[in-house]
């Protein structure tokens, strides 16, 4: 990586510094990038009958990595075994193939604006390291809640809430609710 | 009828990996380019300095459900070969409360996680590699958890169900809804600052 050009921090805004370069496109107006998202997920619904996900994605490569260190046990999983084969071996899952997808579109996007950037994002008053632990204990308890859901912001807010299920909006409601109740506790992170 | 195409054999199940690509790459390009893989934006949702997140949920949201209404409508889709995810109220609930916990510590869900993690953030890798740790745990662990995971079974139950409404009225309530939820979230953003531009 070449050498960052910080800009001054702009007044108010989360964060010691900018994460960003000098030359960094700012980030697409929120309505219209929901617009384009609401017709990336239209897309879907019409041409395969099925919402975006992602944690599914993740449940596939669990189901995948225990299959191959523990076959007996990942067969005798019913929660894994639905994301192998018959004989137990892992398959190619129409969601891990869409989450790949994901990482290209992202980092393509980023590439074009200008936005790549290896970076720890975090507030002024934390440590690189108290981030990322923050994040992988943030990352594990969504996998908690995401596999007792059958899904995450993808497969059940957004999907879901489109199409109108009472268990996600339910999940939707709950999420947000615990993220309000939580976020003051780790306000330091970001402050 | 003519969608969705998958499900009335349009097309194989190679053909659809290849969709499943197309429609990640769009899924991860929108979120990138509206500043969804970016920690500090989505941390931001929880401070009500910037409703981003919000914002472009609710109008996706409200995008796709439109969308789906009218072509049903037109004849177009058939919309009862769509799947809704299956609601399990309890466990939902619960796993809504945790994740939303998560999601406040990390900064980051699922699908923004890898999205930061391709963009070079290592904390989006920390978050992938959490996500991954806490789906193999519980996948270990639902023999004992299988139980509570299964309860509360309601099926493909939608909220034109529920209230015992027509789905259009509900389509329009949603719609109002999140009007109001986002001329809030404008207002909150005015009154707090902050938001994160790039």
């Amino acid at each position: 990586m070449t050498t960052a050009v910080f800009e001054p921090r702009p007044r108010g805004a989360l964060g010691e510094r900018s994460y960003a370069r000098a030359s960094a496109k700012p980030y697409a107006n929120p309505y219209l990038s929901g617009f384009a998202l609401g017709i990336v997920l239209l897309a879907a619904f019409v041409i395969m009958g099925r919402g975006l996900g992602a944690s599914g994605a993740f449940a596939s490569a669990a189901a995948a990595v225990s299959a191959t260190a523990a076959p007996e046990a990942a067969r005798a999983n019913d929660y894994f075994a639905r994301y192998l084969s018959p004989a137990g071996s892992p398959t190619i899952d129409w969601l891990v193939i869409e989450l790949i997808g994901v990482t290209i579109g992202g980092f393509a996007s980023a590439f074009f604006a200008g936005r790549l950037r290896r970076a720890v994002e975090r507030g002024p008053r934390i440590s690189d390291a108290a981030r990322l632990r923050l994040a992988f204990l943030g990352g594990s308890v969504m996998g908690v809640g995401a596999v007792l859901a059958r899904g995450c912001t993808s497969g059940q807010a957004l999907t879901g809430g489109a199409l109108l299920s009472v268990g996600s909006w339910l999940f939707m409601g709950a999420a947000f609710a615990a993220g309000y109740a939580v976020a003051p506790l780790v306000r330091r992170a970001w402050t | 009828m003519s969608a969705p195409f998958f499900e009335l054999g349009a097309f194989g199940e190679g053909t659809s990996l290849l969709f499943a690509m197309l429609i990640g790459i769009a899924f991860g390009w929108v979120l990138e380019r509206s500043g969804m893989g970016s920690a500090r934006k989505l941390a931001g949702q929880f401070y009500l300095r910037d409703l981003t997140v919000f914002k472009v949920m609710f109008t996706a949201i409200v995008t796709a459900m439109l969308g789906v209404f009218w072509l049903g409508w037109l004849g177009f889709v058939d919309i009862s070969r769509i799947y809704v995810p299956e609601t399990f109220i309890l466990p939902q609930l619960v796993g809504g409360l945790i994740f939303g916990a998560g999601f406040a510590i990390a900064g980051l869900c699922p699908g923004t996680s890898c999205v930061s993690a391709a963009t070079g953030r290592a904390d989006g890798v920390a978050a992938v590699l959490g996500m991954f740790a806490g789906v193999l745990t519980m996948g270990a662990l639902m023999g004992s958890l299988g139980g509570f995971y299964s309860s509360t079974p309601r099926g493909a139950f939608t909220l034109p169900d529920f209230f015992g409404a027509s789905y259009g009225v509900v389509v329009f309530g949603v719609v109002l809804l999140a009007l109001a939820g986002c001329r809030v979230g404008e207002a909150a953003e005015r009154r707090f600052g902050g938001r994160v531009d790039r």
